[in-house]
């Protein structure tokens, strides 16, 4: 059983592509040589700036011989159907076979697929997969026509069997395979034969490359925590950062260099987003969290162990961070002459969408809208608004508009030195909470208005203006808004109308051109968002349904804890039966009431009830209701829930021991006019006809 | 010329290494083009002559023009005129890479002590209806270059494909010297009997521009040429291709190419007056695009864009 190595040589892959890209390579050749009829032990693909490689284990040396046996024309069918059938077979005459069936004698030619050896299925599986290699993007070079994510240059196609390896040969447009590469470019640049995938990792190691992605990741890691341990520091965990950099490197050498004193009162969020985004340096901080270090990877080693690229990184850095200085130093000053909301005053020139006005006309409305919800979360109508106004004001800082990730991080900074209440700061940064499913839901009542009023104003903003989400298409994140604004009442256990809100929304903005926000569709979108946020918690879509039928559905914490409780209710046994009693019930009284043509409502009397279970079935309704009324008005579900689950018993003896459907029509009556009690009992708690199974 | 292995002492040394290296690797050593462009890419021997199949190689140094970074020279690196030094090869040859990297050890960058990165970063010219996939070359951590495949310019496909480098002068030249601030630059040799620093020569041209860029040029007048900038083009492009005069095919790609170059400087000085806005940005840009890649269309019905090759 052969192995199999193969490398694609190229200039630089761009590091976000890499991992990807060799998953991609293992995938598409390893399906490739299985849907050929081959199997393998074990694939592994790697990858570096310059190679993707791609190593199997005990490849069958050839697929297997094919049998079939294929029908043919009837004895005697006219000659075209027979000359046909031996063009397809490519068989003669006293090739072929006759069998017989009930409808007479046939033609059957027996078909051999001899199987083809692996070095053929892999050099074309190679070929396929090269040319059609899914970068997202791709290009050409020189004269040729063949893509590839920059300029391919040699190709390995190894098969090592015991007897040796031998190259597989392949030709893609002028690059044959062969069994050569080359080491790092600058400290091992010649070409060098290798024989096996060992033979080649190890070569490789010799000359100056770690061919896995992970392992130069965990080289960087390691030494830079050592580094940092050494200096009393700690690194700042940034795992994006380190795949990138360890897409960068074929030999990764760290090192530690000094931020200049004058940089080190710069916010750390600054130097770290500076550093990182311009120079994919790690940032090391004190015990106080200051930062006051970087790491910066090299791809080699020199005579000098590093000095001068040391030297270089430094000046560079300081270059970027004297802009970064330059930049605080000069907001500083407009908030502390100007305030916060002269920074904000440009915004008044800044489109946010051509159909919905100016940055500063968004605020505006933001700000009346979190004066409007600020009772509901217990927050300062007064502060809201002040924080409204200004939660987007660094927008116009040079800082964020060098770092757009910045935004609302150099609100909170600048908001304390214009002398700015706590509360207000701090939602200069929560009011864009939460970014998404996994960030915090903030809780202070001021970053709570303002965050909802940003969400809900986008929302009804875009509806108005018909700019709605459709299929993979969303370009202004509403999704995101909505199941912000779901985890945020939620989160906060908040109690109000999304429909008041809507339309709250919607008076603030006026009509947009001549149309507002339909509110009706606005909450059907966060039905749907809501669906898919409890689907997560486990919450089954007929489940919601059920509740979303009930009144006061726009009321998100209402809603959820109601679909809960009923989740939870239809996991236990009596849940389950006092579902399927309902169901019996309800589809009795609905047969009956269509056939009669009356809804049986009257109210049901126990004078008439004639056997103990009946008796017991009025006893447990008077019971249920008892507590089921005031446990809704408490909306304490849970409780509502077990006041319908001692229904179960009586309704399952009741329909056991009782037949409805009887001919004295009084009965009859009171019968139908008792199961209505129980689809009323049970209709006041969720509609449980939605309720699938 | 030949290359000194010494390490250069001024900025005027660097380019001259850069001339003597590229014509040494068979480029054709052209002077700049003498209009006003934003970027070597404008030059008529990169934007029209990427276009086609005639084999192409050359370099030169092109003055550039970006009048919204003009700093009135304070600034240690930001100008609104410097100078970029391209380089470019059709076909792209397949050791581009390292006749780059070559050219870095021409100008005193010695590989063995300094850490040179190939980083992504795709060339892309909304102006020029341009792009291209590449990398910014990092030296040490800083961007030295940028190295594009071109794959489209005008709107056509690049076939065969064009190889661009493109060095900020400067910047490269600060690094090369160990210069913090680029007026401090030595330009000519420091030991020469009047040594002129980068100060000397441009500190005051960059006042008078920043001023002229930001506050002076007469926005009026702009719109006008920018206007009349965009018919002349359009209105040289119509012309019949057969010339009764000369009785010749000839197809006036050069002289409209000229327009569509012009239209774009005035669009950038506009730009930097402040007079456009965000909105309007995009439409201008639309429209230089549009007369490049008209320019474009033309120049590949011309001999030297490969017609009836």
């Amino acid at each position: 059983m052969p192995d199999i190595l193969i490398e694609l040589f190229s200039e630089e892959i761009p590091a976000r592509m890499q991992t990807r890209a060799a998953e991609d390579l293992r995938g598409l050749v390893t399906d490739g040589l299985v849907e050929a009829g081959l199997t393998y032990a074990h694939a592994r693909a790697y990858s570096t700036p310059r190679r993707l490689v791609l190593a199997i284990e005990s490849l069958s040396a050839e697929s297997p011989t094919q049998h079939e046996e294929r029908k043919g024309p009837k004895v005697g069918a006219p000659q075209q159907a027979l000359d046909g059938f031996l063009r397809s077979t490519g068989l003669t005459l006293d090739q072929l076979h006759t069998h017989e069936d009930k409808k007479g004698a046939f033609y059957v030619a027996h078909l051999t697929k001899p199987g083809r050896p692996a070095a053929d299925i892999l050099a074309e599986v190679l070929d396929r997969t090269i040319r059609n290699f899914p970068w997202p993007k791709s290009m050409r070079w020189g004269s040729g026509a063949l893509r590839w994510v920059r300029p391919l240059h040699s190709i390995i196609a190894l098969m090592v069997t015991e007897a040796g390896a031998e190259v597989v040969p392949l030709d893609i447009d002028g690059i044959v395979a062969g069994a050569d590469t080359r080491g790092h470019r600058f400290m091992a640049p010649d070409t060098f034969a290798v024989s096996s995938f060992d033979d080649y990792a190890a070569k490789l190691k010799r000359a100056f490359v770690i061919l896995d992605a992970t392992e130069r990741a965990a080289m960087i890691e390691n030494e830079t925590r050592n580094r940092a341990f050494a200096l009393g520091l700690t690194l700042v965990d940034d795992k994006a950062l380190l795949a990138e950099v360890a897409g960068l490197v074929e030999w990764p050498v760290v090192l530690v260099g000094e931020i200049g004193a004058e940089f080190l009162d710069l916010p750390p969020e600054v130097l770290q987003t500076s550093m990182r985004e311009h120079q994919k340096f790690f940032s090391l901080k004190d015990a106080e969290g200051r930062i006051v270090r970087f790491v910066t990877v090299a791809n080699r080693e020199t005579a000098d162990r590093g000095e001068t690229i040391l030297k270089g990184n430094q000046k560079v850095l300081r270059a970027r961070l004297s802009d970064a200085k330059f930049f605080w130093e000069n907001d500083l000053r407009v908030v502390r002459t100007q305030g916060l909301t002269g920074m904000a005053e440009g915004l008044a020139s800044v489109t946010f969408h051509n159909k919905l006005g100016s940055q500063k006309a968004r605020i505006d409305r933001i700000a009346a809208l979190a004066r409007e919800i600020a009772p509901l979360v217990g927050a300062s109508p007064d502060l809201a608004e002040e924080a409204a106004r200004v939660a987007k004001a660094d927008l116009q800082s040079a800082m964020v508009g060098e770092f757009p990730e910045l935004q609302g991080t150099m609100g909170v900074y600048y908001a304390k030195a214009a002398g700015l209440p706590e509360a207000v700061a701090n939602a200069c940064k929560a009011h864009y909470q939460p970014l998404g499913p996994s960030d915090d839901v903030p809780s202070e009542p001021v970053s709570v208005a303002v965050a909802l009023a940003d969400k809900i104003d986008t929302l009804t903003g875009f509806w108005a203006i018909d700019e709605k989400p459709t299929g993979s298409k969303d370009p202004f994140a509403l999704r995101r808004a909505a199941l912000g604004v779901i985890r945020l009442v939620l989160g906060n256990g908040l109690r109000a109308s999304l429909n008041t809100l809507f339309s709250t929304a919607n008076e603030i903005a006026g009509p947009r051109g001549d149309s507002f926000a339909d509110i009706n569709e606005v909450r059907a979108f966060f039905h749907d968002r809501l669906k898919v946020f409890l689907r997560d918690e486990g919450i089954r879509h007929d489940v919601i349904d059920a509740c979303l039928a009930m009144p006061g559905n726009d009321d998100l914490t209402l809603l959820v804890n109601r679909a809960r409780a009923l989740s939870d209710f239809l996991k236990t046994d009596d849940g389950e039966n006092l579902v399927q009693g309902f169901k019996r019930a309800n589809n009795i009284l609905t047969q009956a009431e269509a056939k009669d043509g009356v809804e049986y409502s009257f109210g049901a009397d126990p004078k008439f009830a004639e056997t103990d279970e009946e008796r017991a079935l009025f006893k447990a309704l008077d019971t249920a209701e008892a507590q089921i009324a005031p446990a809704m008005a408490a909306e304490d579900f849970a409780a509502a829930m077990s006041a319908m689950a001692a229904l179960r018993a009586p309704i399952d003896a009741f329909f056991t021991a009782v037949q409805i459907n009887t001919d004295n029509q009084v009965l009859r009556r009171n019968r139908l006019n008792l199961l209505h009690r129980i689809r009323a009992t049970t209709g006041g708690v969720a509609d449980l006809t939605r309720l699938e199974g | 010329m030949s290359v000194s292995t010494e390490k250069p002492r001024s900025f005027q040394e660097i380019i001259l290494r850069l001339q003597a290296y590229w014509a040494s690797k068979g480029c054709a050593i052209l002077q700049p083009y003498d209009m006003e462009v934003g970027a070597g890419t404008f030059h008529p021997a990169t934007t029209l002559r990427s276009l086609g199949s005639q084999p192409w190689a050359a370099a030169y140094v092109q003055p550039s023009r970006r009048p919204t970074d003009g700093r009135y020279g304070e600034n240690p690196n930001r100008m609104q005129h410097y100078y970029q030094y391209q380089v470019l090869i059709k076909p792209s040859p397949p050791n581009l890479q390292e006749l780059y990297l070559g050219s870095l050890d021409a100008i005193g960058i010695d590989t063995a002590l300094h850490d040179v990165r190939f980083v992504e970063d795709d060339w892309e010219s909304p102006t020029l209806g341009a792009w291209g996939l590449g990398w910014e070359v990092w030296c040490d951590g800083m961007e030295v270059s940028q190295f594009t495949y071109f794959q489209q310019v005008g709107g056509h496909d690049c076939k065969p494909v064009s190889g661009e480098l493109t060095y900020g002068l400067e910047r490269l030249a600060m690094y090369v010297l160990g210069i913090d601030h680029v007026m401090d630059m030595p330009f000519n040799d420091p030991d020469a009997p009047i040594p002129l620093t980068y100060g000397h020569i441009f500190r005051q041209t960059e006042q008078e521009y920043s001023r002229h860029n930001f506050d002076a040029a007469t926005t009026d007048m702009l719109l006008r040429h920018f206007e009349d900038a965009e018919a002349e083009c359009e209105r040289l492009l119509a012309f019949d291709p057969n010339d009764p005069n000369s009785g010749k095919r000839i197809v006036m790609a050069h002289p409209a190419y000229d327009q569509c170059i012009k239209a774009s400087h005035l669009f950038n000085l506009l730009d930097a007056r402040g007079v456009i806005s965000v909105t309007e940005r995009q439409a201008y840009i639309g429209r230089v695009r549009a007369l490049a890649k008209k320019c474009a269309d033309a120049f590949v019905q011309t001999d030297a864009g490969g017609w009836q090759a």
